[in-house]
């Protein structure tokens, strides 16, 4: 049984389609990262498997449950993390971690474990009794975390964790998300955060709605034909219009920060003799650039 | 069951947080008790007046003297001219003007119908309709007077008058306001804060993002609409018991019914109004929108449940919306127990219609949440 699949599952709000026909499969045990950029329909796909909002049309199933019809079955399985924090402001830490585990109905004793052991977690250890409100973004992140997952969800579904966290911070969440995957808990992860994609067991890109590939770190990148050349440059964009104007023998051609990032053919590496590259193993940034100009292509033939 | 509990608690810890809001759920009804229970007086006396007269008799003085004895009148203007009553009633400094014609003594004398002007600035119609109807009464008694006296001296004997109308106030014989406002005031105080404090319930967790954690919860519906209305009923509670003690302690407001009946009634109040409250905030994409229909409920609640006005004089649509508006039967309920001091024989279906009005509206908000965003 797949912890998610989703069949041409599809959201539209009026006549913009935040989520076209996307069908994925997520195997049970693993983290799979759920990459795109701001507004390609990470979250209202994450939402949907969440029972948040319905889909308009095609089907979803959450550890073999049916999104549309059961979803409340689906509840008691799943945890959820916005990006937007969404605990109570006006509570303590303890006491939001009460009423979460209120919210699961745990039984007393089991409560008091759990809370322990997420204050633990969460190195929230004797900061119980601060209000929510007086703690800094990496705490509050690892807060509504450890409430989202007091209950021992099968699936955490997380959706931009570490949106606006420094990286000391992002560093201690992944740490957890690893633990909890370890312990046999599926995580799908919403970032775009492209090195945090690599500590994915299983990647989804997704873009304008779609989902255009879907495999590990490693297939992903192997995927990509020809060789990837690193061409260092203080002007990058005089570097690609030069390119363009020997018509040099060029698949893909792109700036990357201090540097020009060109694909090509094995046979024709020869050709960039008098430039100062080096060949690289292409990072998930650049298979995703690649996937993105595929579809495109794809889309205007 | 546990779930409720954890709201509950919730609910409970945030309200004592908001130490302000808090205090201004208990403070609200102190203040505005007193405020309306002393500002407020449908029975309008003492009338800024001016008058012109020009007959210069005993006849003109003593009438003119019943005019300031009924309390209605304060004269104090005398004009000298048809253009100085004008003046003081344009500028608003006199509400009335009484004027007397040269011939008023000798027409009283003569036995002739003696006129007599009174000007009335109508554009306050309570002040007018009391000044008018006080005017009119004292012309009318004055002429009794005057015709008794005559008849006497031609039969020589003292006549009854023919018809002998004697009224009997019940309830409230001295027309004391405060006790017909007071339960008044505290209808409107309960609808105002419960429908507004609850409306901003749902709509707020929405505003936060908490919502969107609680629907991915096993929380379900009906637990989320008790765990909102169940803590207000409470402070609803608390708030009735401070009106009344304030009524009782500042106001000597009577309870002549069964007190016991009365908070059981006014919780079927409170229950309704926050039931209203959901209502609205289920419908509310954010505060602002929660805070204008609160109010949209509220003003028809004040204008058209009897509170301010009597609904006998509505049109009957208008008086028929009134019929919607739970503080209409409250307020029929509070003025049954606290004046007339009667109970469910009398009052059974104004508490069956507040049964009614809460379940189809609780119904209603529970239906509408389906625990989704869109």
């Amino acid at each position: 049984m797949w912890a998610v699949e989703t069949n041409e599952l599809t959201r539209t709000f009026g006549s913009f389609t935040a989520v076209d026909k996307v069908t994925l499969h997520i195997r049970p045990g693993g983290i799979y990262g759920f990459l795109g950029p701001n507004g390609s329909g990470k979250s209202t796909t994450i939402r949907m498997l969440c029972g948040i909002i319905e889909p308009s049309s095609g089907s979803g199933r959450v550890m073999g449950l049916d999104v549309a019809t059961q979803s409340e079955a689906i509840k008691e399985k799943i945890g959820y993390m916005s990006q937007k924090f969404s605990l109570y402001d006006d509570l303590s830490v303890r006491e939001n971690l009460e009423f979460f585990a209120g919210m699961y109905s745990l039984s007393k004793a089991l409560k008091n474990e759990r809370i322990d052991e997420m204050l633990r977690m969460a190195k929230l250890t004797g900061r119980e009794d601060e209000l929510t409100a007086n703690l800094s973004g990496g705490w509050k992140q690892r807060l509504a975390l450890g409430c989202s997952i007091l209950h021992r969800p099968t699936i955490l579904f997380l959706d931009e964790p570490t949106g606006g966290v420094d990286p000391k911070s992002r560093r201690m969440f992944w740490d957890i998300i690893y633990e909890l995957s370890a312990q046999g808990t599926t995580v799908m992860v919403t970032t775009h955060f492209m090195d945090e994609a690599e500590h994915c067991d299983e990647i989804g890109f997704i873009f304008e709605g779609k989902l255009i590939a879907s495999d590990t770190p490693s297939r992903l990148q192997k995927a990509i034909p020809g060789r990837l050349l690193q061409i260092g440059t203080s002007d990058p964009m005089e570097m690609m219009e030069e390119l363009k104007r020997k018509q040099l023998p060029v698949l893909d051609a792109y700036a990357h920060g201090a540097a020009v990032h060109v694909r090509v053919n094995e046979s024709e590496l020869a050709a960039f003799e008098g430039y100062p590259f080096h060949i690289i193993q292409p990072s998930l940034e650049d298979v995703f650039v690649h996937y993105v100009k595929e579809k495109r292509q794809e889309v205007a033939a | 069951m546990i779930r409720l509990r954890a709201l509950l608690l919730k609910e409970f810890i945030q309200m004592r947080r908001d130490r302000l809001t808090f205090g201004m759920m208990i403070g609200i009804p102190i203040i505005q008790l007193l405020m309306f229970g002393f500002a407020i007086n449908t029975d309008v006396k003492h009338l800024p007046t001016v008058v012109f007269d020009q007959s210069y008799s005993v006849e003109g003085r003593e009438l003119l003297e019943s005019f300031s004895a009924s309390g209605y009148f304060d004269i104090n203007f005398i004009g000298r001219s048809f253009t100085d009553v004008n003046t003081r009633i344009d500028s608003g400094d006199a509400k009335v003007g009484v004027i007397l014609p040269p011939d008023f003594a000798q027409n009283v004398r003569h036995g002739r119908s003696a006129s007599v002007q009174v000007i009335v600035d109508a554009t306050d119609s309570m002040a007018a309709s009391s000044a008018i109807s006080t005017a009119q009464t004292i012309g009318q008694l004055r002429s009794q007077e005057i015709m008794i006296q005559r008849l006497e001296n031609v039969v020589g004997r003292q006549d009854g008058l023919p018809y002998d109308i004697r009224i009997r106030p019940w309830y409230n014989p001295d027309f004391v306001t405060a006790f017909y406002m007071v339960p008044g005031i505290m209808g409107m105080i309960l609808t105002m804060t419960m429908v507004m404090i609850t409306s901003m319930a749902i709509v707020r967790e929405r505003e936060h993002g908490t919502l969107e954690q609680l629907i991915v919860t096993p929380l379900k519906s009906y637990e989320l609409m008790l765990g909102k209305i169940i803590p207000y009923v409470f402070v609803g509670l608390v708030q009735a018991t401070v009106a009344l003690m304030v009524g009782i302690i500042v106001f000597d407001l009577p309870i002549r019914g069964n007190l016991v009946e009365l908070f059981l009634y006014t919780l079927l109040f409170i229950v309704a109004s926050l039931s209203l409250g959901i209502l609205i905030s289920n419908f509310s994409k954010n505060q602002m929108q929660a805070m204008q229909l609160s109010f949209f409920v509220f003003l028809p609640s004040v204008l058209l449940s009897g509170f301010m006005f009597p609904r006998e004089a509505m049109p009957e649509f208008f008086f028929q919306i009134g019929r919607l508006l739970p503080l209409t039967f409250y307020l029929q309920i509070m003025r049954g127990i606290v004046l007339k001091g009667v109970g469910i024989k009398a009052l059974w279906p104004q508490v069956l219609s507040l049964a009614v009005f809460s379940s189809i509206v609780l119904t209603i908000s529970i239906l509408k949440f389906r625990k989704k965003l869109a």
